[in-house]
């Protein structure tokens, strides 16, 4: 199914540096990252600043492949543009949410804001696509990518709407974050996992942001002949929507793996669900199906 | 039927191509002049007027389906809380309560289905209509002028209580104000007309505006700007197209239609019995259908479809040879009453019947004597018109003006109050998952919902339209043959049944 494909496109951002040189983004160990962000993240400092510090992280991007994706970069908002599938697909992702969410924090799930008061972060959140809805649901959100590009993208399109200027992006990795001690009540990180170099981590990270008792969210796509066969064959090769080497089947995590690893890292996977799409009607919804697309939530156990 | 329209102005007429277009003209001077025309609320202090405010939404037409949309939004949950402007010039929307019990029938009604009645329930309305005149009915009977065929629909067919419910225009309108005043929904009534509206494309790359004005968020794409005939300006996340056949929004928005105009007008008027009428008849004459529906009291509203010479010719008539002519179409006029063995129906359909029908025996009844015009006669030109888009960036069309059905099965505003039920569903979804409800991927999804099931309504009833505006013998039997199937195999008929009751989407393929 066309799944994959789509959600591979905000992946392909995320994953260009591994064809060059296998960066780890989201994971990368400290010791791989030399320079990054440093000193408190109480965003009070000038944006400007943080730019400059974050703009090590993706030092081993090529200059033409940076101009390639900065191009379209521009375009994360354009509803109708290169990332129509995944402005598609975003409200499924967040109805999972907004319904497992509301659930662990008791929240009334007939409220237009049922995450006042809650601190969200984003792992990997391109241009912001789902941090803006989650601050419409009230959240306090924090917002991070290791692209520079998709922050200041993220920043600008945020600032333009009162609801979401309140949204804090930040160029930096889960793994810094996790230095600094910074804690949230519901960690994010939807289609992530599978382009990082060490997912075990990479877990270990998300569970380490996570508050007392909060909740930890990890999407990813699925081990399976289906998806070798969607995510891989057809969307790189045969409708050719991704640059052939996007993704590596082999990287990909099956349910029980993640489960497994979260588990080790302290995470209890409590409900998972999978995305299915429909190419009659093109919209996406939540389904039993984990053959593919799949969501898991979490939480930090004692 | 007939909506009250807002909005045509003479000074901004402009074409647009698409919708992004930004008006510069000095419209202050202009408003001011017509201000205390237009407005009595605004002519006291010309000068302060123009104070721009911001609304979650805008619904422009303050009609049956406009104020629809605005007590939907007000029975959900998540939508409740949004602020919303309704402009519509109509002074009746001021008032409280603006028809009394002994006014006489609004020759202006709609045949309301069930599906539609338990929208009204829904969203706390059908209590206000049910304490005014209304009329179920449970019986319809259909038949034409060749004395071939009729048919007879009876709400058992279908396992339901009501056919419908005739309901006057002016009822359903104040009933739905009523409620949406009692409603704690934020809004506000503009009484005026819209000027122009303008949207910009989305831009975020250039400098940042830290103030977050208003004007800054409409530079940026993230607000329409409405201008109204008073001087009031608008800023709104999403801009509903309410105002009828004519939209005004729907121009402005550059959505271009698709459409005809039939030849053919139908005649509107109210009429007296007496005894009290509890069936809708249809008979299909030569020149087109006359229809014959209960409104409560004795009283009946008629819709006769005529060429545009002749209903100028039954408008000037007297009352007496017009009241004949209705008795006469009614009866014997044109063609001898059907007798059910003239196609030797029954045995010719007797191998598709499922299981026997009652109704299918029921003989046919002459329609109760007409004796008494209880309100003028009224001439519509009859046209269809569908809209290509009813979506784009921060505009959804809803109701005539998205598209705009022959009256022939009273359809109209019933397709309007499923977009309006559709439009709040969708909004309130895209709030659940945190959306720009102006944005045009989740009013596109409006769109995919409303469209297939309008289209298909309108080819439905253009088909009926077109078969029934020719007369010519084999073609005739045909028909004869089509009605005495619809009447008597009972899957068909419970479904034709449901599908003019608008509870299934696409009868023929369900």
């Amino acid at each position: 199914m066309a799944s994959s494909m789509f959600l591979a496109q905000r992946r392909w951002f995320l994953s260009l540096p591994r064809n060059l040189s296998n960066a780890r983004f989201f994971s990368a160990l400290p010791s791989e990252h030399p320079v990054s962000v440093s000193g408190p993240q109480n965003n009070v400092g000038p944006e400007s600043n943080k730019f400059e510090k974050a703009s090590s992280a993706p030092s081993s991007l090529k200059e033409p492949e940076l101009a390639k994706f900065s191009a379209i970069a521009d375009t994360w908002w354009d509803s109708e543009g290169p990332f129509k599938p995944l402005h598609k697909m975003n409200p499924t992702r967040l109805a999972f949410l907004r319904s497992t969410l509301c659930r662990h924090f008791r929240k009334d799930p007939l409220s237009a804001r049922p995450f006042e008061g809650l601190r969200f972060i984003d792992v990997g959140c391109g241009g912001g696509i789902l941090s803006e809805p989650l601050a419409r649901m009230g959240a306090t959100v924090t917002g991070i990518d290791a692209i520079e590009k998709n922050i200041k993208i993220a920043r600008l399109h945020a600032n333009l709407d009162p609801t979401t200027s309140t949204i804090e992006y930040c160029c930096t990795t889960a793994e810094k974050l996790v230095e600094e001690q910074r804690k949230f009540d519901a960690v994010i990180a939807l289609e992530v996992i599978e382009h990082v170099a060490d997912a075990a981590e990479f877990c270990k990270s998300l569970s380490a942001l996570t508050a007392h008792e909060g909740a930890t969210v990890v999407s990813t796509i699925n081990r399976s002949m289906r998806s070798y066969a969607t995510a891989i064959v057809a969307a790189e090769y045969l409708l050719q929507w991704l640059p052939k080497g996007t993704h590596q089947w082999s990287s990909f995590l099956t349910p029980e793996e993640l489960t497994m690893i979260l588990k080790r890292a302290g995470v209890d996977v409590k409900e998972m669900a999978g995305f299915v799409y429909n190419p009659l009607t093109g919209r996406w919804s939540l389904s039993d199906d984990i053959s593919v697309n799949f969501i898991a939530y979490g939480t930090k156990e004692k | 039927m007939n909506r009250i329209i807002c909005c045509n102005n003479r000074i901004f007429a402009t074409k647009a191509g698409s919708n992004v277009y930004r008006l510069r003209i000095p419209w202050r001077p202009l408003s001011n002049d017509a201000a205390p025309l237009l407005s009595s609320q605004n002519a006291g202090n010309p000068e302060k007027e123009s104070e721009a405010k911001q609304y979650d939404i805008a619904i422009v037409g303050g009609g049956m389906v406009g104020l629809a949309l605005a007590c939907s939004l007000a029975s959900r949950p998540l939508t409740r809380h949004l602020n919303v402007a309704i402009i519509d010039s109509n002074p009746a929307l001021g008032r409280k309560h603006f028809i009394k019990k002994e006014d006489l029938p609004d020759p202006r009604v709609s045949t309301i289905t069930p599906a539609t009645i338990s929208f009204f329930k829904d969203i706390g309305a059908w209590q206000f209509v049910e304490q005014h005149r209304h009329a179920y009915f449970d019986k319809m009977q259909v038949w034409d002028y060749t004395g071939l065929s009729y048919a007879k629909y009876n709400a058992r067919d279908a396992d339901k209580e009501v056919l419908g419910c005739v309901v006057e225009n002016t009822v359903l309108l104040s009933s739905l104000l009523s409620r949406v005043q009692e409603t704690d929904l934020p809004k506000k009534i503009y009484p005026s007309r819209l000027n122009s509206m303008s949207i910009l494309p989305n831009s975020s790359s250039s400098e940042v505006d830290s103030t977050l004005s208003m004007t800054a968020l409409f530079t940026h794409g993230r607000l329409a700007k409405l201008e109204l005939e008073d001087g009031n300006s608008l800023y709104v996340k999403l801009v509903v197209g309410a105002d009828g056949g004519k939209s005004r929004v729907r121009e402005l928005a550059g959505f271009r239609t698709t459409g005809w105009n039939y030849s053919q007008n139908a005649i509107i008027c109210t009429v007296e019995h007496d005894v009290e009428n509890h069936c809708a008849w249809q008979r299909f004459l030569p020149s087109g259908p006359l229809a014959l529906l209960p409104i409560g009291d004795k009283f009946s509203n008629i819709v006769w479809t005529m060429s545009p010479k002749e209903s100028s010719e039954f408008k000037s008539i007297t009352e007496d040879n017009f009241l004949e002519a209705v008795n006469r179409a009614l009866d014997y006029g044109y063609g001898p009453h059907p007798t059910p063995s003239i196609l030797g129906s029954s045995d010719l359909f007797s191998w598709l019947k499922g299981g026997i029908s009652k109704s299918a025996n029921d003989c046919f009844e002459i329609p109760p004597k007409v004796i008494k015009l209880a309100s003028e006669r009224m001439a519509f030109p009859l046209s269809l018109r569908h809209a290509n888009d009813y979506a784009s960036k921060r505009v959804a069309l809803i109701g005539d003006a998205a598209h705009t059905v022959h009256p022939l099965a009273g359809q109209g505003v019933n397709l309007g109050f499923g977009d309006a039920s559709t439009l709040s569903s969708v909004i309130s979804e895209g709030i659940a998952v945190g959306a720009d409800i102006g944005e045009v991927s989740l009013l596109k999804k409006y769109e995919a919902d409303r469209k297939p099931a309008n289209v298909m309504m309108m080819a439905v009833l253009d088909g009926f339209q077109k078969a029934y505006s020719v007369d010519f013998g084999p073609l005739n039997i045909l028909r004869a043959a089509a009605f005495h199937g619809a009447h008597h195999i009972s899957p068909l008929k419970k479904s034709i049944i449901s599908y003019a009751s608008g509870e299934m989407r696409l009868p023929l393929f369900a």
